[in-house]
């Protein structure tokens, strides 16, 4: 049986870790390599680096950092961030990412992401989608850390993506994002329900009970969480532990 | 030895190579070289076939754009009997026929056609992402020290419909049976990606480099 995976995100900025990481046992809390081998050590399903600083001039850190990551985890890494054509896809797939995440540029041009799919296949193309609730039951894309509104229904583009060949989507709830409040349930089940590919909730873990309602009430495939695991608050372990207690299939390791 | 990791322009080498040539360290498996060159691949004592993206666009990388490549990698595989491995599409193109996009001929190793998956369940999404636990189907050295229960990364849309069931390893399920490690002869292929598999991984990997068929 598959089971639902479990996803700590890094943000990254000019190759360091922003927000931090506060693990025991971690040589430089600030090096994503490092927190990266401690993810991997702790049972991570996989890794997401996101970088929050894009631009041209700093990719080649970015490059360099997936490198050195891929040396030593033996597991999928997703990189995100200021990604904006097929070559800067490829050039990500290169250094050795499994999965690249278009944003904004996808809704710029959904284009991108037929272009990006038809030359490195579904699998490795993921589309994030950052999102607010505009009423009870319309959720509108947001860009640019959520500042910009577009105007464009979530559901709607959710199901022109994967139509241009997404493999996945991975959806933020913009209005959560870091109120530990939970995710946005309503918006992650009609995603989840609109689209054939998998879908990664993220946006608003502040306890345990908050991703297993991600999967039993939203849908999702996988949980994507970054500080209440890079604070300490709960274990990888400790989140599967309680996930798999509430019936949902996990891998134990 | 040497072990030569075709590259089909196809995606991510870079961790297949790293898994490669750490467990070729650890266990005295010789060099890991990644390339596209066919003399490379004929003088190679063990071939792997990564493979990412669509079965025809490798197919194609493999036959069409190279014939050079291709011949060479059959004289090493089928003329001089040195051990194969084929990582997800790589596994895929082991087969007679794949059905992505449109029919597409594949190596023709294993009885079998690679269909698009069917969970006949709208809940469970395709791609087949993620972590499945293995199913053991029968022993083969390149699957020592793997249990059934033991977890693999999958990543595809596809899979292997297999004619001859003495030729699947093991399998995982997914609303239906996926194959996921087969065998003929000198010839072995997993649709997950060993690189990506933590310690099961990394054990095929080093079992692979240590079989002598």
């Amino acid at each position: 049986m598959l089971k639902t995976r479990i996803i700590p995100c890094l943000d990254v900025a000019d190759g360091r870790v922003v927000k931090g990481v506060n693990f025991v046992d971690l040589r430089d809390a600030g090096d994503p390599v490092d927190a990266a081998i401690a993810y991997d050590a702790a049972g991570a399903d996989e890794l997401c680096f996101l970088d929050i600083h894009a631009t041209h001039e700093n990719r080649g850190t970015m490059f360099d950092l997936v490198t050195r990551t891929a040396e030593h985890c033996f597991m999928p890494l997703t990189i995100g961030g200021g990604v904006r054509t097929a070559d800067d896809v490829r050039n990500l797939l290169l250094s050795g990412a499994d999965k690249v995440s278009f944003n904004s540029a996808a809704v710029a041009n959904p284009d991108v992401v037929s272009e990006a799919a038809d030359r490195f296949g579904s699998q490795c193309i993921v589309v994030a989608i950052d999102a607010k609730a505009v009423s009870e039951d319309r959720w509108e894309i947001f860009t640019h850390g959520g500042r910009r509104p577009t105007g464009i229904d979530a559901v709607e583009f959710a199901c022109t993506v994967v139509a241009k060949g997404a493999g996945e989507i991975l959806l933020t709830s913009m209005d959560r994002d870091g109120t530990r409040a939970g995710f946005n349930l309503p918006m992650t089940r009609a995603i989840s329900d609109a689209v054939s590919v998998p879908v990664i909730a993220s946006g608003g873990v502040g306890t345990l009970d908050h991703l297993v309602e991600g999967v039993t009430k939203g849908g999702a495939s996988a949980v994507l969480a970054a500080s209440i695991f890079h604070f300490g608050d709960y274990s990888i372990a400790e989140a599967k532990a309680h996930m798999a207690a509430a019936g949902i299939p996990m891998r134990l390791t | 030895m040497l072990t030569v990791l075709i590259d089909t322009d196809s995606g991510n080498l870079h961790s297949a190579e790293k898994a490669f040539q750490r467990m070729a360290r650890e266990t005295d498996g010789g060099r890991v070289l990644v390339s596209s060159r066919p003399e490379d691949v004929a003088r190679a004592d063990r071939v792997v076939l990564p493979g990412d993206g669509a079965f025809p666009a490798c197919r194609a990388a493999l036959v069409r754009d190279r014939s050079a490549l291709h011949e060479a990698l059959l004289e090493t595989v089928e003329g001089r009997g040195r051990p194969f491995l084929g990582i997800c599409v790589g596994m895929q193109l082991m087969a007679q026929r794949g059905f992505e996009y449109r029919e597409t001929e594949g190596l023709g190793w294993i009885d079998a056609d690679v269909v698009a998956i069917d969970p006949g369940d709208a809940a469970l999404k395709v791609p087949h992402m993620g972590w499945n636990d293995l199913v053991i189907d029968r022993p083969h050295p390149v699957l020592d020290g793997l249990e059934t229960g033991d977890h693999a990364y999958f990543v595809h849309s596809y899979h292997m419909a297999m004619r001859d069931p003495a030729q699947r390893l093991a399998h995982c399920d997914y609303g239906t049976d996926i194959t996921a490690v087969v065998a003929h002869g000198t010839r072995v292929g997993t649709q997950f990606h060993p690189e990506k598999s933590q310690s099961a991984g990394l054990r095929l990997i080093a079992n692979f480099l240590a079989w002598t068929p």
